[in-house]
This record gives C-alpha cells, structure tokens and sequence, in this order.
C-alpha cells in the first residue's frame, strides 16, 4: 500500500459547519490548533498550580519558557517591546506546539499549511507596520532610506529596502511551511522505502530514526527563528534601526 | 498539493484565529501574570534575604567592634592599676626604708654617745691615776710633794703628746 506522501497534508473534514456564508467546518487541522492550545494552556497554567518560591521540575520549564522569550524580546527588541511579550510568546508556542505535535505519527502539522503561515505572518507585518506609523509618522518611511548612504547609493537602495520590506511577510512564512512540510514529505518517503525494500528495509529505517531527531530540532529552530524574527521587526518599527 | 486547495483556506483561517486568539488572551490574562507575579516575589524575596544578610553581617562587625573597644580599655584600664600599684608599693617601702635607716642611726648615735661618754671617763680615770702615780713617784724619789700646777701642766702635755683627749 503505497500512500502518496503529500497524502498526509490533507484537510479532512470532520464538522461541516457554515457561518455567515463562510466554511468554517472543523477540520483535522482545526483538532490539532486545539490541541496545541489545550497543551500549551495546560503546561503553562498547572506548572503555575503551586506557585512555589522554589519551582519544581515543571514550574521550572514553565519558568525557563517564560525567561527564553521574555530575554529573547529583550535582546532583539529592546524593554519598550516588553507590552507585545504575551503576543510573541503565544506565536512562539504556538507555532513550537503545532511543529513538535506534527511529529507524533499520524498526526497533522497545522504549520505545513501556507495559508496558517502565510495568516500569521501577515498578522505580523501588518501589526508592525501599523506600530512603525503609529510610533513615527511619516518619518516611519526613514526605514527605507539607509542613514550616511549617498544620493546616488540611495537611487538602488530605496527600491531594494522596500522590495525586502514587503517580501517579510513571505519570506517568514515560506519558511516555516517549506521546512515543515519537506522534512515530513522526506520521513513519508523513506518510510515508504522500508516496507517495500523488505529485509534492507533496515537502511532507511535508520535514516529515519536520525532524521526524526533532525526533524524535533527543526521544529524547535523555526519556531524559534519566527518569532525572534517576528522581534526584530518590531525592533525596527520600535527604534527605526 | 493540498496546501494550494483554496476551498481549504477558510476554515484553517476561521480557527486558526479562534484558537490563536484564545491562547493570546489565556497567555496574556491568565498564564504570564501567574509566572512574572511568581519570579517578581522570588526575586523581592532574594533582594530582602540579602539585605537582611547583609544587615546582620553589619550588625556582627559592630559588636566584633565593640568588643574590641571594650578590650582595649579593660586592658588599658589593668595597665594603669598596675602602675599605680607598683608607684604606692614603691613609696610605702621607700618610706619604710627611710624609717629603718632614720632609727639605725639614731640607735648609732646614741651608741656612740655611750661610747664617748665611756672613753671620757676612763680619760678622767687616766689623768687621775698618772697624777696619783707621779705624786707617788715624784715622793718616792724626792720625798717631797711635787707642785700641783707644774704636775698637771706636764700631765696636760704627757697626755696631749699620747693622744688622747
């Protein structure tokens, strides 16, 4: 029984449901949001149960999860983006939820979905654009103009800040949904391999233990790098370079 | 490419944002606080734990201080009592001595006053048993009593000449 690997990105519907003349029926990728939000919501708030001034094993993580992001907005974006804190610690965990979640088998990955990376990188780039100008006005646009750089430099530099400014959004979301979905596109067909390769089926099953342990780092990786990225555009919409 | 199926984009969409809403409200209201109220009150407990530490630690240096002063003075204070002892033992047996010399040579004086008094005596003696003997000699070999002016001036000159007084 040979699957198609792109097999297991598919959305299934399991309520339909319409409101408003849109489909937002419950899908599997739907389930797995929730989940991610039930685990996060329930990691995060009975570590805190006890409330301990010396934390146990588990309010130690959720300690260590807070101080990760707290010193992460701090290091790239200065203490002034300390009031978006519960914004990028919730895209961090979320977007960490979804990956590690998708490397249960039989699972599904919510983040290898353009359209989930796409919306949540837009809801990025716009929110710090309208940061940028709330914050600075016109003088906002000074992002595109490299201080100290001649008139003539500044001819091809302005196009080319502004082309990389709007290419933020896809760039972020690209990657988090190519790296989701190639490494899982890989284990389904290596995994293919094993069964129909019989006896040195053996080969790439170890291939996929090592690339499964390669897969969790990159899972850990994007998320982080999404939201440290996420961090620096606010840094540039907060102190304009 | 199931990513690319269009029809699929609204309900990721519609719950994505339920979902992600929610733990945006759940972080921010519920969970953060709880952390940030727990590290706030470790840390205040940490600056508290310190400065009292720091206190007591002051608190010894001071009595370690006192302490000090206090030896010190006890010892200074044992210093002079001993100086001031020694100087009374020194005069009271200066002044003892004084006395036991003062009576000695009182007690010597009065011996030689005895003495004198002994010799001058027995000097009367002599010159009354040297003019008693002359007399004697003088009317022995003369048969005649010697004159008592020219007697007692060579008995004057006799016992001028031996000394004695």
């Amino acid at each position: 029984m040979a699957q198609n690997p792109l097999d297991q990105f598919k959305i299934n519907r399991i309520v339909e449901i319409q409101a408003g003349g849109i489909d937002a029926s419950f899908t599997n990728s739907a389930a797995w949001m929730v989940v991610a939000l039930v685990v996060i919501s329930a990691f995060m708030i009975m570590g805190m149960r006890q409330k301990s001034l010396v934390p146990g094993r588990w309010q130690s993580m959720v300690e260590m999860s807070y101080e990760l992001v707290a010193n992460m907005i701090k290091d790239t974006a200065g203490s002034e983006a300390q009031r978006y804190f519960p914004f990028i610690f919730s895209l961090f965990t979320f977007i960490l939820a979804c990956n590690l979640l998708g490397m249960i088998p039989y699972s599904f990955t919510v983040t290898s979905h353009i359209a989930v990376t796409f919306a949540m990188s837009a809801f990025v780039f716009i929110g710090v654009t309208i940061i940028g100008f709330a914050r600075h006005g016109l003088g906002y646009t000074k992002l595109f103009a490299p201080e100290g750089a001649s008139p003539i430099l500044l001819v091809i530099l302005i196009p080319i800040e502004i082309i990389s400014y709007f290419i933020r959004p896809i760039s972020l979301s690209v990657r988090l949904f190519a790296n989701m979905m190639a490494g899982h596109t890989m284990l389904k067909v290596f995994a293919g391999f094993v069964i129909s390769l019989g006896m040195a089926g053996i080969v790439p099953l170890a291939f996929m233990v090592a690339l499964t342990g390669l897969e969790v780092i990159v899972a850990i990786l994007q998320a982080y790098i999404f939201s440290i990225l996420a961090c620096i555009y606010l840094n540039d919409a907060i102190h304009l370079h | 490419m199931p990513q690319l199926e269009f029809a699929d984009f609204a309900p990721q969409l519609v719950w994505l944002a339920i979902t992600f809403g929610l733990l945006w409200i759940l972080m921010a209201r519920v969970a953060l606080p709880r952390v940030s109220d727990v590290l706030l009150s470790r840390e205040q407990r940490i600056t508290n734990d310190l400065d009292a530490a720091e206190r007591l630690n002051n608190e010894a240096q001071e009595a370690l201080k006192a302490y000090e002063t206090a030896l010190a003075e006890a010892r200074a204070k044992a210093n002079a009592l001993a100086v001031e002892t020694r100087a009374k033992v020194q005069t009271e047996a200066e002044a003892a001595q004084a006395e036991a010399e003062a009576r000695l040579a009182e007690r010597a004086a009065e011996a030689e006053a005895q003495i004198q008094a002994a010799r001058n005596e027995a000097m009367g003696n002599v010159r009354e048993i040297a003019s008693a003997a002359a007399t004697g000699v003088v009317t022995q070999l003369l048969g005649d009593v010697p004159d008592d002016a020219a007697l007692n001036a060579v008995l004057d000159a006799e016992l001028a000449n031996a000394g004695v007084n």
